[in-house]
């Protein structure tokens, strides 16, 4: 169930010139969310910018109640919210989105990120690695300068494997490639995934054509993120006569099988 | 103190419910609120059978508002029949369904239906601009929506309200056809024809290339309508557009509007509409209203 709350600002950091991390107070939200869970965030009480921004979730903190967000300032609202101080009170509804990432029995998974794709990947990553499951995971960036996390990858991760597209920064290339690299020796149950729409074409194509299980986290416009404009709209892969043509990314997903969806 | 309305023999016991299409059929706010608290919901825009709707992107966001291009994407009405409407039957509020077609024989075969459900009235869709056939293109001439309704008014022994576009010349002349054609109410207005254009792609924002324009952003051309059809019509009407408080809907209702219906402003806050109700009560006791009707169409 979701919950719209005020949520207090208790630590702000700037990771990048253009990435903030939020730590926020919200109890309520926290024990219901699980690893691929989003939040809306209203910046303003004006109506400008108009609409909420969907945000996923970087970490919880079931003990004190914290949840963490990560985010990149992309437009008036992103701007409006890097504003906010500690100690301001931010409105935020949550945990949002039913398709989350399930980790059911697997014990040995990749886990593949790109860009700032990578946050909600943190969250999945420690949750695995409590539970004792092998998790390699393969971070993707454009360059050196973009590199963001990575200490802290590192401790949720049995393997850490990070990649720049121009080599400026640890292996140079696509993260995906050295998934696959991998994948030759290592009995991979599961890619979990989020990052650039190229990438995630790319591990859908590896799901289908390996047959491996892959969850993707996707992302489209969306207006209210709790189901009820029908805006954020992805394809649906097969369409059994039954089944609809879209599934809405706010509801279903934003988790979904990778091989569910058309994108 | 009264907030009862009667929306075109609709008992509602405040004058706020919800604009079809922000509100999906109940579900997804009920985690939020009571709908018992509101005056009537109005479902999603519901047809003869599923629709998918169009190709995303179909919203995005503007200056204080928002356009969507959703195309009516529904799951038919036998499916509401069964899953919908037991669901929304649990709450003390009014039931309105939102009926679109793409053909006079579809309105008129959907209505049928309709006139055999346990729900409180049907709000004719003749204003959806997101889809080829249909809705829009009855709704923007006097005969056209005078058609449509004559046929549907023949099915239907429940209340009729027939919703309008903003997007016609004479808007005055539209609703006379409504009342014409012997419906019992008339809602307005639905989302203004609008386009976003994104300059580095040099392409529209919207699959559909267009969308419909919503939010406060289209306010005071929702009042401005309300009030011209006050003058023309004399059954009730529902009016809505960029409603997000009581002082919003305070207005709609001076300006002619019997009740009013939150349509984008649930997509920001859940509690927009129950806000609205407390607002609506709060004006009422500031400037010593006993009944609510007293400011309907004060404004001449």
């Amino acid at each position: 169930m979701a919950k719209k709350i005020q949520a207090e600002l208790i630590e702000k950091k700037q990771l990048t010139k253009d990435i903030y991390h939020f730590k926020v107070k919200a109890e309520e939200i926290v024990k219901e969310s699980k690893p691929g869970n989003f939040v809306e965030i209203r910046v303003t009480d004006s109506t400008e910018p108009f609409l909420r921004r969907p945000i996923s979730i970087y970490n919880l903190d079931q003990e004190k109640g914290i949840l963490e967000f990560i985010f990149q300032v992309k437009g008036k609202g992103t701007e409006i919210l890097a504003q906010k101080e500690e100690g301001d009170s931010i409105d935020i509804m949550g945990p949002l989105g039913f398709g989350t990432f399930k980790l059911d029995d697997k014990k040995n998974i990749a886990i593949l990120g790109g860009g700032i794709g990578i946050f909600p990947l943190y969250e999945l990553a420690k949750q695995a690695m409590q539970k004792g499951i092998q998790v390699n995971t393969y971070l993707g960036f454009r360059n050196k300068e973009y590199v963001v996390l990575e200490d802290e990858f590192q401790q949720v991760s049995t393997n850490l494997t990070i990649t720049t597209d121009d080599g400026s920064y640890k292996q140079k290339g696509f993260a995906i490639d050295f998934l696959k690299q991998d994948m030759q020796n290592n009995k991979i149950d599961c890619i979990y995934a989020c990052g650039p729409l190229p990438m995630l074409k790319a591990v859908r194509e590896l799901a289908i054509q390996t047959g491996i299980d892959c969850q993707i986290s996707l992302e489209e416009r969306m207006g209210c993120g709790i189901g009820l404009c029908l805006g954020c709209a992805v394809k649906t892969a097969q369409s059994p006569k039954d089944a609809p043509e879209y599934y809405h990314v706010c509801k279903g997903g934003p988790v979904f099988k990778a091989t569910d969806v058309e994108i | 103190m009264n907030t009862k309305v009667n929306l075109a023999g609709i008992e509602m016991k405040n004058p706020v419910t919800v604009a079809s299409g922000t509100f999906g059929y109940g579900r997804e706010i009920s985690q939020f609120f009571d709908l018992s608290k509101l005056g009537a919901v109005i479902t999603k825009g519901t047809s003869l059978r599923p629709k998918n709707g169009n190709k995303p992107p179909r919203v995005c966001e503007t200056a204080s508002g928002m356009l969507n291009a959703i195309g009516l994407q529904n799951p038919g009405v036998e499916y509401f029949a069964q899953n919908d409407l037991p669901f929304l039957r649990k709450y003390d509020t009014k039931i309105i369904v939102n009926a679109c077609g793409s053909s006079i024989d579809e309105y008129v075969e959907l209505c049928k239906i309709l006139n055999t459900l346990d729900i409180d009235g049907v709000e004719l869709n003749l204003s959806c601009p997101n889809v080829k056939e249909g809705c829009m293109a009855f709704g923007n001439s006097y005969d056209g929506v005078k058609r449509v309704t004559t046929e549907v008014r023949k099915v239907l022994d429940k209340p009729l309200i027939v919703k309008l576009t903003p997007n016609v010349t004479n808007i005055a002349e539209i609703a006379k056809a409504v009342e014409d054609a012997g419906a019992d109410g008339v809602s307005l207005i639905n989302t203004l024809l609008a386009m976003k254009i994104d300059i580095y792609k040099k392409a529209p924002v919207l699959a559909n290339k267009t969308g419909g324009l919503s939010g406060p952003a289209i306010k005071p051309v929702a009042v401005r309508m309300v009030w011209q059809v006050a003058q023309a019509v004399n059954i009730p009407i529902l009016g809505m557009g960029g409603i997000i408080n009581g002082e919003d809907a305070i207005e709609f209702m001076l300006a002619g509007a019997t009740a009013v219906s939150i349509g984008a402003g649930n997509f920001i806050d859940p509690y927009t509409s129950v806000k609205t109700v407390e607002g609506i009560e709060e004006y009422m006791k500031n400037q010593k209203i006993d009944d609510i009707n007293q400011i309907i169409g004060v404004v001449k």
